[in-house]
């Protein structure tokens, strides 16, 4: 057992528990940011849907992750669904606000231009507003992508399911600290590549933006 | 066997009432735990934000290093540290202090900069000097803002101190971590509810302190 060699108990291999790991932790945020993005349109649209909408993704931020795990294995049992559904309630709690936010930082001109050009609702919302929101939008992505990958391994707690987090149950478990040492890095390289790739996906989708 | 049967079964029973792993006693704990965790971070986190906020310096240094410290993994920070330092009260809070540090550092920075120039520049006028600007002027106005990144802070103190449970410490955690190695799934559902109801507790707090330390002239401007 090293920082590479995985112990046989968590019938992974070192690539397979990171494999396992981004595929709990960006399935949530990929499907956060297609439940947001009609969210914040229907918000932007009826203005006063935005007070309650913030009232209620407040209140299910305030569900702790575990509470949340545990309180889902009544219905879903200790499966990779019972751990993406919470990190899915994190990431509209973080992407709402933010589209929203974003989407109404956009300067009133460049929105009676559209309208003007026979923009209808929707059709400005994506084709104007939420280009216009990239950088507000990945900002928010950035934040939720990063603390989906922490939160993962919590998901070790409820049986397994926390992909590298079960390397800490296992260090603990055999008394090794290397294994942790792995965890802990690899979760934390992790984090950070994805987060510059997202800065990348910024500078990409935003290249009017100034370097 | 639904959730309020669990409920049911956690709440009615005496022996969760009373000793020290009754009720009380863990919730106390969990606040605690809290309170030192939110005091450490909002001592580092406030006093830099607000002081780069105000110098307009080093805010992407600042940014790097929210980012590296939200890159930090509590769970395994908890069960690494704890490894390496024996069961104490230093591997439960480095955690939940790396949690909170970012959202308070980069919410008081953010707060301050996004302060109207104009009001700077007139309290300049009226001969203020640095200090004064910052806490008779940046700060009043900067309240609301650096209070929404205490309390993203403090709620997320309050949920991830559940897992300080799994390295046997105390707090609302003991109920879940307990429960799901007994299968006593009344006491998981009861802690889990403890512990969003804290949650909840916390973010009412903080709206209270909204209301009782914001200027009104800022309160209206803001609306």
């Amino acid at each position: 057992m090293g920082f590479f060699t995985m112990p046989s108990d968590l019938q992974h291999s070192y690539l397979g528990l990171i494999a396992w790991h981004l595929q709990l932790a960006l399935i949530p945020v990929l499907v956060g940011l297609l439940i947001a993005v009609p969210v914040g349109w229907l918000c932007v649209r009826f203005r006063w849907l935005y007070a309650p909408m913030l009232g209620v993704t407040t209140v299910f931020y305030a569900i702790p992750s575990l509470a949340f795990f545990v309180v889902l294995i009544d219905w879903t049992g200790q499966s990779d669904t019972t751990v993406m559904i919470p990190l899915t309630v994190y990431t509209l709690v973080v992407l709402i606000p933010a589209i929203i936010d974003g989407v109404r930082s956009v300067p009133e001109e460049t929105h009676a231009a559209a309208t003007a050009m026979g923009f209808g609702s929707a059709r400005r919302f994506l084709q104007v507003d939420l280009p216009i929101a990239v950088p507000a939008i990945v900002a928010g992505l950035r934040v939720a992508t990063v603390s989906s990958i922490s939160l993962v391994s919590v998901g070790a707690l409820i049986g397994d399911q926390g992909a590298l987090g079960n390397l800490l149950e296992d260090a603990n478990l055999y008394h090794r600290p290397i294994l942790a040492w792995s965890s802990v890095i690899t979760t934390a390289v992790l984090a950070i590549l994805i987060d510059g790739l997202l800065v990348l996906l910024r500078r990409l989708l935003t290249p009017w933006a100034a370097r | 066997m639904n959730l309020f049967h669990y409920l049911d079964i956690f709440y009615s029973s005496g022996a969760n009432w009373s000793g020290a792993n009754g009720i009380p006693q863990r919730l106390w704990e969990h606040v605690q735990y809290t309170l030192l965790a939110l005091a450490v971070a909002t001592a580092i986190g406030l006093p830099i934000g607000l002081v780069t906020g105000h110098t307009g310096r080093g805010g992407n240094a600042l940014a790097f290093v929210a980012t590296a410290a939200r890159a930090l993994p509590s769970f395994g920070l908890l069960v690494l540290l704890t490894l390496l330092m024996g069961l104490g009260l230093t591997p439960v809070m480095v955690p939940l202090v790396a949690l909170a540090v970012p959202p308070i550092l980069v919410t008081s920075y953010e707060a301050v900069r996004s302060v109207d120039r104009s009001l700077v520049d007139a309290a300049r006028g009226m001969g203020m000097g640095p200090a004064r600007v910052l806490f008779q002027v940046e700060l009043p106005v900067a309240l609301p803002l650096i209070l929404s990144g205490m309390r993203s802070a403090a709620v997320q103190i309050v949920s991830t101190a559940t897992i300080a449970a799994y390295v046997a410490f105390g707090g609302l955690g003991r109920y879940i971590v307990d429960g799901l190695y007994q299968e006593n799934y009344a006491k998981v559902v009861g802690g889990a509810t403890l512990v969003a109801g804290l949650a909840l507790l916390t973010l009412g707090l903080f709206w209270l302190a909204a209301r009782v330390f914001v200027s009104p002239g800022v309160r209206r401007s803001a609306r």
